[in-house]
């Protein structure tokens, strides 16, 4: 269904508009880096200092119990949270910092939008727009916001939506789609975009059963083209097992345990770890 | 003496023409204030909150009729004297709009925030969010109490006739003072031409409410 991006795409993908003077040659250096981060609502602190670096390509697995504050860790890199303490990188740059007068003063919406040109995100409730029809909700953000025109953002569009399997549906709007199909055409509207860094934010948790498979299809065929760095938060502990380069056990807003998958799910070190998998292991999920 | 309740209509419908060219004035402008107050009213900056609070509680928490009066009667003791249309648009559309204001306020508000959020992961400007993602959604939650709103503020464009317009109101009761004892025919025209005109428009925003629904919901 997928196929890997060919040489001219990588090419054009260096040109698209709002990422001119962004593109770092990155090396061995971590496309994400969170320093310190913590994050509080109010009384409730749900990230207590969170360390974490992610290189170009890699596929990151977090996995942990509801409330570990995972999905938060992956909106505040989408910059829909803004972290209390602390700072994350992206690409050797400040996410939601700048420096002013040798401070580290909130970086402004500019500064944000700028950022926010290399990460992309999908959300576990699709949030397709239900006024425009699938193709559209495909092309609008390449049109606005990368300032394609409508061809080249149509054909963006169209090649990707046949990626994802869905090239017959063009015309449909979401509310006729199935949830599975709706989160395909959510995959494809955030990869035309070309982002660095994918957050997957629990994508399969609001889906029927019988539906998780054909998403699940989708991702896999991502990570394997392998240029982009994805966050996966996940409850699918087979499938990160699967494709992730790394996993990380998250509770209580810290990090407990990390590493390969091998080492995470067959060699737990931590008693936490432990009982977290053998519980969903007896639920049979 | 009128041969039957045929020969009132001519000055009638001289009078609702002017019932209608103030209803639709001070509708467009009722529309524009209700937008940007009820977006006022989100504004990140408090002040801006705060003086389009201040507006919809003045003119929601005062009759229309009072606002009217000040409008003309009283600004011409501090050198503003409007001419009688200029003031009746301004009432009732200023009027209307703090209502207004609330209808658009609360439809962005139901807009899920999922949609938002969408917008920032595709990394949308702050107005490419509200116009093209936002507002297409919210403008379809505002049609049906904006069109309630409409017949309203039709009907209550017949106050005017207290700073002596010549609207239908005003007509009919030039035709009652000349033929007392057409009275009840005259009134009952008078509440059919109403009836009319707001069952039209009525009508014209449920077609358009279907037609902008058409096929996505």
């Amino acid at each position: 269904m997928l196929k890997a991006i060919g040489i001219d795409e990588q090419a054009e993908l260096s040109k698209v508009p709002g990422q001119e003077g962004n593109r770092i040659d990155t090396g061995t250096k971590p496309i994400v880096k969170y320093t310190g981060v913590t994050k509080s609502f109010g009384d409730l602190q749900v990230l207590k200092g969170i360390d974490l670096e992610m290189q170009p390509g890699e596929k990151v697995a977090v996995i942990g119990p509801s409330g570990s504050g995972k999905t938060t860790l992956g909106r505040m890199l989408m910059t829909l949270e803004e972290p209390t303490e602390g700072t994350i990188e992206l690409d050797g740059e400040l996410l939601w910092h700048t420096h002013e007068k040798g401070e580290l003063v909130r970086a402004g919406e500019k500064h944000l939008h700028r950022m926010r040109s290399n990460v992309g995100m999908i959300f576990q409730h699709f949030n397709l727009f239900p006024h425009m029809n699938v193709l559209r909700n495909v092309t609008e953000a390449p049109r606005k916001v990368l300032g394609l025109s409508k061809e080249e953002a149509e054909e963006r569009a169209v090649s990707m939506l046949g990626k994802v399997g869905l090239a017959d549906k063009l015309k449909m709007y979401p509310s006729n789609l199935s949830g599975g199909q709706k989160q395909r055409v959510a995959i494809a509207r955030a990869l035309v975009m070309r982002p660095k860094v994918m957050v997957f934010d629990e994508v399969t948790s609001a889906l029927d059963p019988e539906l998780v498979g054909e998403v699940l299809e989708v991702i896999r065929e991502i990570a394997e083209e392998g240029e982009m760095a994805m966050m996966l938060i996940t409850h699918e502990m087979d499938f990160a097992k699967e494709i992730a380069d790394r996993v990380i056990f998250g509770a209580e807003g810290r990090i407990v345990e990390q590493g390969t998958p091998e080492e995470i799910f067959d060699n737990p070190k931590s008693d936490r770890l432990q009982s977290f998998l053998q519980r969903f292991r007896s639920n049979g999920i | 003496m009128p041969d039957s309740w045929i020969d009132f209509l001519p000055t009638l419908l001289k009078g609702a023409e002017i019932t209608i060219v103030v209803a639709f004035f001070s509708a467009i402008l009722a529309l524009v204030v209700s937008f940007v107050a009820g977006l006022g009213r989100l504004s990140k900056l408090w002040i801006i909150r705060t003086l389009t609070a201040v507006y919809v509680e003045i003119f929601r928490g005062t009759s229309l009729l009072v606002q009217l009066f000040w409008l003309y009667f009283a600004l011409p003791f501090i050198g503003i004297e409007l001419p009688k249309m200029l003031a009746a648009i301004l009432a009732i559309g200023l009027n209307f709009g703090a209502y207004g204001s609330e209808i658009v306020r609360s439809a962005v508000l139901a807009v899920p925030k999922g949609q938002w959020e969408a917008t920032v992961a595709l990394n949308m400007k702050p107005w490419q969010r509200l116009w093209n993602v936002i507002l297409p959604q919210a403008s379809l939650r505002m049609l049906p109490p904006f069109g309630n709103q409409l017949v309203e503020l039709i009907k209550s464009t017949s106050l005017v006739y207290f700073i002596t317009m010549a609207d239908l109101t005003y007509q009919a009761m030039v035709l009652r003072n000349n033929y007392i004892s057409w009275t009840t025919e005259i009134l009952v025209l008078l509440l059919l031409m109403y009836f009319v005109i707001a069952t039209l428009v009525s009508l014209a925003v449920r077609l358009l409410e279907r037609k902008l629904t058409a096929g996505r919901l």
